[in-house]
């Protein structure tokens, strides 16, 4: 009897060990295992043969940009698979992509654009004027889901005189106009199923999509420009962040394009077979007024809970060092950069005074709207103890993203909310009176509107750098602070952006050492 | 016998429709428009209008019931709001790890339960039958995905010798590397769902051992082994059975969680991935294709009790239970 309980325990064990062990015997024959030791690369020394495994939190939706593809799509094809006319670099400038030169009428309202000669698409046909303009009222359709479709309004018409020279006429000047079409994709016009397939010029062609799992890039052999520095990437997609960092101790990937667990850093940061990159993003934390309702009407009651937040505090307590504060709405990658962080100070005293001018020395209180997604309640909390010191009472609404959708940015109904505003360049909203956070200053909606009809880039930066000082000045929301952007790599590998400009990753200079 | 399949049969059916009507209003109740979250911040109503015409969430709802339905009994699970991909092609690709995930799960789990399960009862009283029950009581209390990432932090993190997550990329084209991803979520699911079985399978065979059968067996002069052999085991079976069907339904829908702290990508990924962008055709099809699942693996448990016990089925020819 005896022996047969032993012998039961045995064959349970055993058959435990066998389905266990079947995987630990071949660990390293497993694709998701990399292996290797971690030691630094020589200088300079590379291999050009090797797939750069990248691990992200965003899977494209689906490929195509202006069919709702999300950041995911951005991230994977920008530059990559896709290339614009003009190509936004990862410190902010605009470069000639497939453009080789272009012209500007003298009226400021035509855009004369010539084309590289000698691009082809991945499938092999050459590139002519009529795929750029496909492209271009591809993304300024109706039933485009584009983002960027509204600042392209002002396309009145796009010609084609001939196959290298494209031709767009506007409605009105436009000195983004430029900077604009780095965000569009030049697609074959001969191109099918653009949500499933692609047809690009740049220098990787799609290899296989595996949807919840991985997206593989190839190299494109007829390529006009610089080859890629590696055999071509694969992109991993996480859930969840601890999975991601995970895959990147256990080296089964060697960057990740964007660290979104603050928690997680120590380990990469103390250990030198990783480089913390603490980039620069775009994407700014707001604590949104709705300035048409009271008390929020009042600029003084908008300065003063500015004043009575703690910026500094609430980013250490997120991001640790990360980060940075902002005065104001423009990141310090926008051209139009300055520092405003002492316009509205952190001061206690000075809040309840301005409080007390505007007639309110009791405080009041107000429902603060907020995304439930992180990091949003944690900072709903910290506002709430903060603005207690001033005798302002807030009650905290949390509510799912489509709610915030719905309730705030489309019926207005609301006092403040929290959100997010991820892109460069997105102070014009400001001069937009219709905007969800209702901000009206004639003044600033003059200024954002000249900026655009300027001649210069300079002109358009003194007339910006003004009107972001007036929003300053009027608090128009409070801005908590600046996300950082930190990308985190073996430090074998070098070449990858660190500030990931609007979720762009160019992967073709990276370099695997 | 005969009848009896037709009328499971009949059932399924209706429970298959049922569910189907349960699902897709419930998923209406769900606050928010799918058209939303189809679209960036600063979409223009005409660009909200389209993405709800494109979907078809402009159109009343019984017609976009009758649609779903029409296209379910063609064996078409309908388009992806989000990806405009078709929805079934995708769930089989999911299914090909789903499935062996918690078939392996459950086997595993099997193995270990039913010989630990029968020692904890029969031995209740000597120290390794009570550090037994205790160490099942202990695996009820942990929730997967603690157990999960104990495993990942030992296993791949400390001693480096499975992955952390992850699927190959070629699916099953290279068997021992697909096995060596699954080895630690395979693991981890047994654990668990052995804990919750050994406690069945114990009360069972405690049931089992002192029954009055089992006694005039052996009064007769049989030996235990024999007599557990050719009764005990038998009727120990029947209600563990019925469990084990629970179980294996329960693994097949619980793969959500062990599959997203192992990055795998299963239906659990799709599901809930489908249920933050209000993808309904997503969620439906899931659903749907679960719920037969479970409805399957309910009717094969009650097909194996009627096997291995008699007196069951004299009552599917004999009239009412």
């Amino acid at each position: 009897m005896k022996r047969t309980t032993t012998s039961l325990i045995g064959a349970a064990l055993a058959a435990a060990l066998a389905l266990a062990g079947c995987g630990s015997g071949s660990g390293s024959g497993g694709s998701a295992s990399g292996g290797g030791s971690a030691s630094a690369a020589p200088a300079g020394a590379f291999d050009p043969n090797a797939t750069i495994e990248i691990g992200s939190l965003y899977e494209p939706q689906n490929l195509d940009n202006t069919g709702g593809g999300g950041q995911g799509v951005t991230e994977a094809f920008n530059g990559n698979v896709y290339e614009g006319l003009f190509r936004l670099t990862d410190d902010g400038k605009v470069e000639n992509l497939l453009a080789e030169k272009h012209e500007v009428s003298s009226d400021g309202l035509t855009y004369t654009f010539t084309l590289r000669d000698g691009v082809k698409f991945h499938s092999g046909d050459p590139l002519t004027a009529a795929d750029v303009k496909y492209s271009i009222e591809k993304v300024t359709a109706k039933d485009s889901q584009s983002a960027r479709k509204s600042s392209l309004s002002v396309i009145k018409s796009v010609e084609t005189p001939d196959d290298r020279t494209v031709a767009v006429k506007l409605s009105d000047k436009s000195i983004s106009f430029v900077y604009n079409l780095s965000y569009i994709w030049v697609v074959n016009d001969a191109a099918k199923d653009l949500a499933k397939s692609e047809d690009g010029t740049g220098p990787y062609k799609l290899g296989e999509w595996k949807r919840g799992s991985t997206l593989s890039l190839v190299p494109f052999d007829g390529y006009w420009g610089t080859a890629p520095t590696n055999k071509g990437v694969v992109f991993h997609y996480f859930t969840s962040a601890t999975a991601l960092n995970n895959a990147l101790l256990t080296d089964a990937v060697d960057v990740v394009t964007s660290e979104q667990s603050p928690d997680a850093l120590e380990q990469f940061a103390n250990n030198p077979a990783y480089k913390v990159n603490d980039g620069q993003s775009t994407t700014k934390l707001l604590l949104a007024f709705n300035d048409r309702v009271k008390p929020f009407d009042n600029k003084l009651v908008r300065k003063a809970v500015s004043s009575a937040i703690d910026d500094r505090k609430l980013l250490n307590s997120i991001w640790g060092d990360y980060g940075t504060l902002i005065g104001s709405m423009v990141p310090p990658t926008d051209p139009w950069y300055e520092d405003l962080t002492a316009v509205d100070p952190y001061d206690v005293e000075l809040a309840k005074k301005q409080l007390a001018e505007a007639g309110l020395a009791g405080g009041f209180e107000f429902t603060l709207d907020t995304p439930n997604y992180d990091p949003h309640p944690t900072v709903a909390t910290f506002i709430k103890g903060e603005l207690a010191k001033i005798g302002v009472n807030v009650t905290i609404n949390v509510i799912t993203a489509d709610e915030w959708y719905t309730k705030v940015f489309k019926n207005r109904d609301f006092s403040a909310t929290l959100q997010e505003h991820v892109n460069d360049r997105d102070v014009v909203w400001y001069g937009n009176p219709d905007f969800y956070w209702g901000y009206d200053n004639p003044e600033v909606t003059k200024l954002v509107a000249e900026a655009e009809r300027s001649d210069t880039a300079e002109q358009q930066t003194e007339l910006l750098k003004k009107a972001n000082r007036q929003i300053a000045e009027d608090a128009a929301s409070d801005w908590l602070y600046l996300y950082p952007q930190i990308v985190v790599a073996s430090s074998k590998l070098s070449g990858y952006p660190v500030n990931g400009l609007n979720s762009q990753f160019p992967a073709y200079a990276i370099k695997k050492g | 016998m005969i009848t009896y399949l037709l009328r499971r049969a009949a059932f399924l059916v209706v429970s298959l429709l049922l569910a189907c009507v349960v699902l897709f209003l419930l998923l209406r109740l769900l606050p928010g428009d799918p058209a939303n979250a189809l679209l960036s911040v600063g979409a223009t109503p005409e660009q909200i209008e389209a993405a709800r015409h494109r979907i078809g969430s402009d159109r009343p709802l019984p017609e976009q019931f009758a649609t779903w339905v029409g296209q379910m009994a063609s064996l078409d699970l309908g388009e992806s709001f989000v990806s405009t991909l078709p929805v079934g092609p995708e769930i089989a690709a999911r299914l090909v790890v789903t499935v062996p995930l918690t078939l392996l799960s459950f086997t595993l789990a099997v193995v270990v339960a039913v010989p630990v399960g029968f020692v904890a009862a029969h031995r209740a009283h000597t120290w390794y039958g009570s550090l037994l029950s205790g160490f099942s009581q202990l695996g009820i209390a942990v929730p997967v995905f603690w157990v999960g990432m104990l495993l990942i932090t030992v296993f791949a993190l400390q001693l480096r010798v499975l992955p952390a997550g992850g699927f190959p990329r070629d699916d099953w084209a290279d068997p021992v590397a697909a096995l060596t991803s699954l080895a630690l979520p395979v693991v981890t699911v047994a654990l668990v769902m052995s804990a919750s079985l050994i406690r069945y399978v114990r009360s069972a065979t405690v049931d089992v051992l002192g029954s009055d059968y089992l006694r005039t067996f052996r009064a007769l002069g049989s030996s235990f082994t024999g007599a557990m052999w050719r009764h005990g085991l038998r009727n120990a079976a029947v209600p563990v059975v019925s469990i084990l069907g629970i179980e294996l339904a329960t693994t097949f829908l619980g793969a959500v969680v062990v599959e997203s702290v192992f990055v795998l990508p299963g239906l659990g990924g799709m599901l809930v991935k489908g249920i933050a962008q209000h993808d309904y055709p997503v969620i439906q099809g899931i659903l749907f294709v679960s719920t037969f699942a479970v409805l399957l693996i309910g009717f094969a448990a009650d097909l194996v009790q009627r096997l291995i016990d008699p007196r069951l089925r004299g009552s599917a020819t004999g009239g009412r239970r």
